[in-house]
């Protein structure tokens, strides 16, 4: 690795303690520990199947949420009139169908977990204190649980004669 | 030019950007979605009060937002999907990334009218 990091032809500017200083022998770059280095904390298999679990389940769930959500799209704000028809009469058209009531029960399920997991992952990526990352999570694994639940309850509740 | 630590990636890079900004926001919107149709349980006159704001023309504008937000997820997914599946997917994601943006901007045209017609109806008159 070239000791000199201030050379202005590099199109390399002046690294943070870096000017005027050529690390060698009687220098020694500060030492930079490996990401993946083990320690005594390193359980003894890192290889858990959760995150891959995860990755796949983004993909699978994304390829279903395709023809679910734009197909939902395409029902309530294109065909027959678009947002004008919505009201409680035509949801409760809509949920004595059962396929309809399994669209969205599925629908409402898949979004929720790969958007949740998602959010898991943006979250990771940004909440650095452990303190903050952990209640950040806590939030919403409680929001999603929530949403699901509320969501389901309401398609299998439902009823046309409420009045 | 002074040396910048932030990392500016090309077309990849603000893809991802993308994909992750219009996740986040549909999520949002999601975790409303579910507490609004809940009013079907409350009365049928809760549920339309509130449905009759979604018919506003502020919130049409909204509304063509989200379509957009979705329509890039869902094609862009699909695009990240056959990088990390398809052998060939790796080499052709920048071809794959401008046919995205190109079925995006036909399907956000064809929703103008769908989605947008009625706002400009009750704006200026039928
Ligand atoms: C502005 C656009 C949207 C409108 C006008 C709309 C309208 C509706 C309506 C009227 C219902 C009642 C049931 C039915 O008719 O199927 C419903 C339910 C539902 N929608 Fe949407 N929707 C929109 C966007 C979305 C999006 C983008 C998603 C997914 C990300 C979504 C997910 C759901 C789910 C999961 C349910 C079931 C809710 C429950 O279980 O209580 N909707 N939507
Ligand atoms: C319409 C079909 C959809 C497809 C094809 C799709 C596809 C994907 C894929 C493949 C990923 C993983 C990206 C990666 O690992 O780099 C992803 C991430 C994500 N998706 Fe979706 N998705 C869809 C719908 C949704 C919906 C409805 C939501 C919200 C409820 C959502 C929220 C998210 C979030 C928050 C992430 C994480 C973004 C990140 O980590 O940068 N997606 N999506």
């Amino acid at each position: 690795m070239s000791a000199d990091t201030t050379t202005a032809t590099s199109g390399i500017g002046p690294v943070e303690g870096g000017a005027g200083t050529a690390y060698g022998v009687d220098n020694p770059a500060p030492v930079i520990e490996a990401p993946r280095k083990r320690t005594a904390k390193t359980p003894r298999s890192t290889r858990g199947n959760f995150e891959m679990a995860a990755w796949l389940f983004m993909r699978l769930s994304g390829i279903v949420l395709v023809v679910l959500v734009l197909g939902h799209l395409l029902i309530q704000l294109v065909l027959d009139g678009g947002v004008s028809k919505i009201g409680f009469a035509f949801v409760a058209g809509r949920w004595a169908s059962p396929f309809w009531q399994i669209w969205d029960l599925l629908m409402l399920w898949l979004a929720m977990l790969h958007g949740g997991n998602g959010l898991r992952t943006v979250i990771n990526d940004y909440a650095e204190r452990d303190t903050t990352r952990f209640w950040l999570k806590m939030l919403l694994y409680t929001a999603t649980v929530f949403t699901v639940l509320l969501g389901t309850l309401v398609i299998f509740t439902f009823d046309p004669n409420i009045r | 030019m002074p040396a910048g630590t932030l990392y500016r990636g090309r077309e990849g890079m603000w893809s991802w950007v993308a994909h992750r900004v219009t996740g986040v926001l549909i999520f949002f919107f999601l975790f409303v979605h579910v507490l609004d149709t809940a009013l079907v349980r409350v009365s049928p006159e809760a549920y339309d009060k509130v449905v009759a704001t979604y018919k506003t023309p502020i919130v049409a504008l909204l509304e063509y937002g989200l379509v957009a937000a979705i329509l890039f997820h869902a094609l862009n997914g699909l695009r990240v999907i056959a990088v990390d599946f398809w052998s060939k997917g790796p080499r052709y994601q920048k071809q794959m990334l401008w046919t995205v943006m190109g079925i995006w901007v036909v399907l956000m045209v064809g929703a103008l009218y769908p989605v947008l017609g009625h706002a400009v109806r009750e704006l200026f008159g039928s």
